[in-house]
This record gives structure tokens, C-alpha cells and sequence, in this order.
């Protein structure tokens, strides 16, 4: 499993937008991905669930990632949080 | 529908017949034609068993293929023609139809229950918005919208009404009671000769994109839908602000008439561009233009306005469930003011309540709301509000020649706060080493009150611009809303006239400027009184700017 955390800097947080794009990306991989805030877990591949954790700018989450291409998929989703959020 | 019912209509029918009906210009002109009526069809959704629940879900399957199809063509279209900020609704939309919990919450009702696809989804779409107007965020209870947007659309498909057949549609005269976005972009530009609407405020989804797509529209027009056909013909007279349904023969004769020289006039006003507004003894005066939203920058360059004399800023507020951020507001005053070049940019901050409302500023129900918690009374009373609109401006206005104009001033008092308050925002962007400039500042001249202090006021301020619209209600005390008033109403009043002679003096003893930018100030019929006045700016709608060029040119 791998596991790593991110600060979110984007103004708007994760709003409905980027929330799409993330669940685009994380649907490309086989992997389960979880997204963490504050004790509550969303899944990664759906996009009103993720919306729902309430995400805005200077909030932490942990994202958790297993499966068979895990490391692939981490990686992916820790350029995208980077590139835009 | 009963025989009863439809005996009304056609009673009514004849009533409708060559009678006009009066609403407010979002964008004029005239045009003639056959009406289309678009009707919202909201009819309940019937719950019925089925006996093979896959069979359902494979409606849905199908069904979410189609909706799929129309958003990303919807988008396409809302790209090229308002934007991709605009258009990335659609794109979400898609997104959501995607959702594994939404579908699987779908598919549950219809294997549970055994019943209809439209039902499970009706069901489901309620659950799912309420989840999100349940929540602690206003940006995420506003997604409830969007939860039942998707959901009716794919009710719709299931139920077989894929909405209107606008690919068919002749050129047509728009009736609705109100258009969504979605509706509106959808449509053939070229097919739509005016809209007409039943609500519908000047700032809505619709006047903005009926005037980002340059066509005649009315809105607030009292229609009762019911007594309204497709096929019938009608006349959209944009300047009188009115409709007929059904004219007459010397009706539409008239109107042909008034179309013909229109585009004539058009015509001829074409060649007044890039020469001056100079009377014959030399005397000149500033044309600018009124625009409400960033695309109208287009209109203020095609009309050869000399800069923009009102931005309304509250087309940043309207239309949407929370505030705009300081960045989304500094991106658009930015992009005009650079659009504009060395032109001046007037920008009025928030001129919200009375007829403007939106819901996320929670203002309440007023008994007065035209004497009410509106503007500037709204920005000094929650400065939050005000620092955030007023921080996007400096910082604006350090790309070009920007000014802001304090809308509703009664007082001296008033715009003294306003300083303290723009101090402070310049020392946190001076702190924070944001590139800024404190630009020329005026107060709107649109009570009695500041007309009477107007002496005091000009040692304080820049210049003035006189709100005639509301200057004209207060003084007169009459609703212009109030049809029934129509005969006491006379814009043209002494006492108005007065007024703004006495606020151009008091401005000029300090060495300030005054204009105009109420409608008053398109009315050519007192073009010349303003310019001997010696009224330094008139502010118009962009169609209007080369009409008073040809009056002050003709002085």
C-alpha cells in the first residue's frame, strides 16, 4: 500500500471541477484509491463522494492507494494534486 | 386538458390579439416574426411496478449514453460561444452522471422496489441533493442544483421528451417564462429573432446572454403562457419595450416600417465612427458606454465608445451561490481595463438590493427595498464584502485606466468610511507586496440628498455620474415599476433638469467632472440641453453611443 499526504492551495479547494478530473485519473488505474479528511474517507472514482469531504484550501488529506499498480497510480495522483490543487 | 380549458384559451387567444404588452429592454431593437413558446414541463413523476428490473436499468444505461451526448455537445457549443469558464458546468455535469454511488443508488430503488426507471431516478436525485444542500458549505449546497439538473435531464430522456426540437426551429421570437442556461445556449443564434420572457431579472442567465449574442429581448413582460401559441406572429419592439401578439395588419405594417428604418439608421451611423463628439462651435463632451459584463467590452469597441462610464460589477454576484473570490473579480477587471487600452474604465462597486437580489447575500424580504439595505448601505455595514471587491480593484487598477464609483450616497459621513476603508485595503497590499494603485474615486449622484450636498461632496471626490434612474424615482417619488403611475411619470421633469445642473456647477467650482450615466443621459431630445449645461460625460448603451455622437455633431 502507499500512502502520502497533500495540502491542498487551490483557492476554491476540491470543488466540482478538479473533483471530475481526479476521478478521471484515478479510474485509469485498477488500484483502489482512498482520499482521507479528517477521519472521513471518500473514494477516489467517485466524484459526488469526494466532493462531499468538503475540501478547501490549507486542508490536509491523505491519500491511500493499493492494488496492483499502486506505485503508478500513487505517483499519478500526487503530479495532479500538485499540478491542480 | 379539459374542454373547458381549452374553451379559455380560446377566448383568451382573442384577448392577446393586437394588445401590447410592456416589459423591460434587455437589448433592443425590432424584429417580426413567429413565436415559439417553450413551456417547463414539470409533470409528476408517476411510480410504476415493473417486471423486469434489469430490463429498467438497461433504460437507464441507455437513456445515460443520450445525456452524456447532449452535455458534451452543449459544451462544445458553450465553448465557442460564452466560454470556457461558462461551459465547464457541462463538462461537470457529465462527470456526476458518471458517479458509481448516484448510479448504484438507481439501480437499488428499481431491483428493491421493482419499479420504473424514472421514479428510482427521480428518488435518488432528491436524496442526493438533499445530502449536498445538507451540508456546511455553501459552495456544496449550491450543487444541489446541479444534482437535480442531471437528474431531470435523464428523467427527461427516459420519459421521452428530449425538450425542444431547436435543430427544426424556424427563425423565432423565444417566449418562456424564464430560460435556463442551458437552454438559451442551445439554440441556434441564427434562429432566434427576440426573447421574451416572463421573469427574468436584467441581470439573469438570459439578458446576459441576450445581449452577449446581440439579440432584441424583454424580459419581466406580464404574459400568461396559456394564452400564448407557437405559429402565432408578433412584433418585439425593444426600444418602447413592448410586445404584440397577433397584430394587426397597420400594426405590422408599422413595424416593418420601423425595421426598415432602423437598419437604415444603422446604416448611416456606421460612418460617425472615429470622429469626434464636437458640436459645431467646437464644444465637445465624452461619449462612454454602460456595459454589465466583461463580453460587452466587445460592443463598448464596436460602437466607437471614448471608454466605459458604468461597469455594473454586480454581474460578478448575480446568477451564482456564493460570493466571487478577490482573484475571480480582479482577473475580470483586469481583463476589461487591459481590453480598453488608455480608455477609462468606470467601475461601480456593488449596487446590490432593491431589484438586484441574490439568494447567498441573505438580505431578506424589504417592505421598501428600493429605500432599503442595498449598495454602499450593504458595504459599510459588512466590509468583509466591501474589502474583497475593493482589493481586486487597486490591484486592477495598476493595469490600466481604472476608476470606482460608490453607488447610493447620502452623505459626507458615507464617503469618508469609504476612504478609511480603501486606505486600509491599500496598506495590506502594500504590506503584502501586491502590485496596486489607488485610482480616481466618485460617488454616483442618485439621491436628493447628494444632489443638495453636492458642494461638499465634490471637495471629497474625483467626479460625479449622475444615476438618473434612481435620482428621477426618488425625486419624483414615483415606482417606475408602477404601470399605473405612467401619466405622473415625466423624465424630463424641471426639477431633475434642475438638479443636474445644479450638481455639473458644484463639480466645476472644484474642478471636478460630471456625467450622466442613467438612461437619461441616451435621451437625445436632451443631448443639447446637457451639453449647454456643461455636463462633461455622458454614459449610454453601447447601441446608443454613435446616436448622440450624430445629435452633438449636428449642435
Amino acid at each position: 500500500m502507499k500512502e502520502f499526504t497533500y495540502t491542498i492551495t487551490d483557492k476554491e479547494g476540491i470543488h466540482a471541477r478538479p473533483a471530475g478530473e481526479l476521478v478521471k485519473l484515478a479510474k485509469e488505474y485498477t488500484s483502489g484509491i482512498s482520499v482521507f479528511k479528517d477521519g472521513k474517507k471518500a473514494d477516489a472514482k467517485k466524484v459526488f463522494g469526494l466532493m462531499g469531504l468538503g475540501v478547501k484550501q490549507g486542508m490536509e488529506i491523505t491519500v491511500q492507494v493499493e492494488g496492483d499498480d499502486e506505485d503508478a497510480a500513487a505517483a499519478a495522483m500526487e503530479t495532479f494534486l500538485k499540478e491542480n490543487l | 386538458m379539459t374542454g373547458k380549458e381549452v374553451l379559455g384559451m380560446e377566448v383568451s387567444e382573442k384577448k392577446v390579439s393586437g394588445k401590447k404588452f410592456l416589459g423591460k429592454t434587455v437589448y433592443s431593437g425590432s424584429t417580426m416574426g413567429k413565436v415559439m413558446v417553450l413551456r417547463n414541463h414539470q409533470e409528476p413523476i408517476r411510480r410504476t411496478k415493473v417486471e423486469d428490473a434489469e430490463q429498467e436499468i438497461g433504460r437507464v444505461h441507455g437513456a445515460l449514453e443520450d445525456a452524456k451526448q447532449q452535455l458534451a455537445e452543449l459544451y462544445e457549443k458553450a465553448v465557442k460561444e460564452v466560454g470556457e469558464s461558462s461551459a465547464a458546468i457541462f463538462e461537470v455535469h457529465q462527470m456526476m452522471l458518471e458517479d458509481d454511488d448516484y448510479l448504484d443508488a438507481i439501480f437499488q430503488v428499481i431491483r428493491t422496489e421493482m419499479v420504473n426507471a424514472e421514479y428510482a431516478v427521480a428518488v435518488t436525485g432528491d436524496n442526493f441533493a438533499g445530502m449536498f444542500a445538507a451540508m456546511d458549505d455553501e459552495y456544496m449546497q449550491a450543487r444541489a442544483a446541479d444534482v437535480k439538473d442531471i437528474s431531470s435531464r435523464l428523467i427527461r430522456i427516459l420519459s421521452g421528451q428530449g425538450g425542444a426540437d431547436f435543430a427544426a426551429m424556424e427563425p423565432s421570437i423565444i417566449v418562456a417564462d424564464d430560460l435556463s442556461p442551458s437552454e438559451t445556449v442551445q439554440m441556434d443564434k441564427k434562429k432566434i429573432l427576440a426573447f421574451v420572457t416572463v421573469h427574468g431579472s436584467t441581470n439573469s442567465h438570459t439578458a446576459i446572454l441576450a445581449r452577449m449574442m446581440n439579440i432584441p429581448a424583454l424580459i419581466g413582460v406580464p404574459l400568461n403562457l396559456d394564452e400564448i401559441q407557437t405559429g402565432m406572429t408578433a412584433i418585439v419592439d425593444g426600444a418602447a419595450g413592448e410586445v404584440i401578439f397577433e397584430p394587426t395588419e397597420s400594426q405590422c405594417s408599422e413595424a416593418e416600417e420601423k425595421i426598415r428604418m432602423e437598419q437604415e439608421k444603422l446604416r448611416l451611423l456606421q460612418g460617425l465612427k472615429g470622429k469626434k463628439n464636437e458640436t459645431k462651435d467646437g464644444r465637445t463632451i465624452h461619449i462612454y458606454a454602460n456595459i454589465g459584463s466583461v463580453s460587452d467590452v466587445g460592443y463598448v469597441l464596436e460602437n466607437d465608445a471614448g471608454g466605459i462610464g458604468l461597469f455594473r460589477s454586480e454581474f460578478l454576484y448575480l446568477g451564482r451561490d456564493d460570493f466571487p473570490t478577490e482573484e475571480e473579480q480582479f482577473q475580470a477587471y483586469k481583463q476589461v481595463v487591459q481590453t480598453m487600452g488608455q480608455k477609462k474604465v468606470i467601475i461601480r462597486t456593488l449596487d446590490i438590493g432593491a431589484d438586484k437580489q441574490a439568494d447567498y447575500f441573505e438580505l431578506g424580504k424589504e417592505d421598501n427595498p428600493a429605500l432599503g439595505y442595498r449598495a454602499i448601505r450593504i458595504c459599510l455595514k459588512q466590509p468583509e464584502i466591501f474589502k474583497t471587491q475593493l482589493r481586486a480593484l487597486l490591484r486592477a487598477a495598476a493595469y490600466g485606466n481604472l476608476s470606482i464609483m460608490y453607488p447610493m450616497i447620502i452623505s459626507v459621513e458615507e464617503v469618508k468610511q469609504i476612504y478609511a476603508i480603501v486606505e486600509e485595503v491599500e496598506q495590506e497590499l502594500k504590506r503584502d507586496e501586491i502590485p496596486y494603485r489607488v485610482p480616481e474615486q466618485g460617488v454616483m449622484i442618485e439621491t436628493p440628498a447628494a444632489v443638495m450636498i453636492s458642494d461638499e461632496l465634490a471637495e471629497l471626490v474625483d467626479f460625479f455620474s449622475i444615476g438618473t434612474n434612481d435620482l428621477t424615482q426618488y425625486t419624483l417619488a414615483i415606482d417606475r415599476q408602477n404601470q399605473r403611475l405612467e401619466d405622473f411619470y415625466n423624465p424630463h421633469h424641471k426639477a431633475i433638469l434642475r438638479m443636474i445642473k445644479m450638481v455639473v456647477e458644484n463639480a466645476h467650482k472644484c474642478g471636478k467632472w460630471a456625467g450622466i450615466c442613467g438612461e437619461l443621459g441616451a435621451d437625445t431630445a436632451l443631448t443639447e440641453e446637457f451639453v449647454n449645461m456643461g455636463v462633461d460625460e455622458l454614459s449610454v448603451a453601447p447601441p446608443m453611443v454613435l446616436k448622440v455622437r450624430e445629435k452633438v455633431r449636428a449642435m
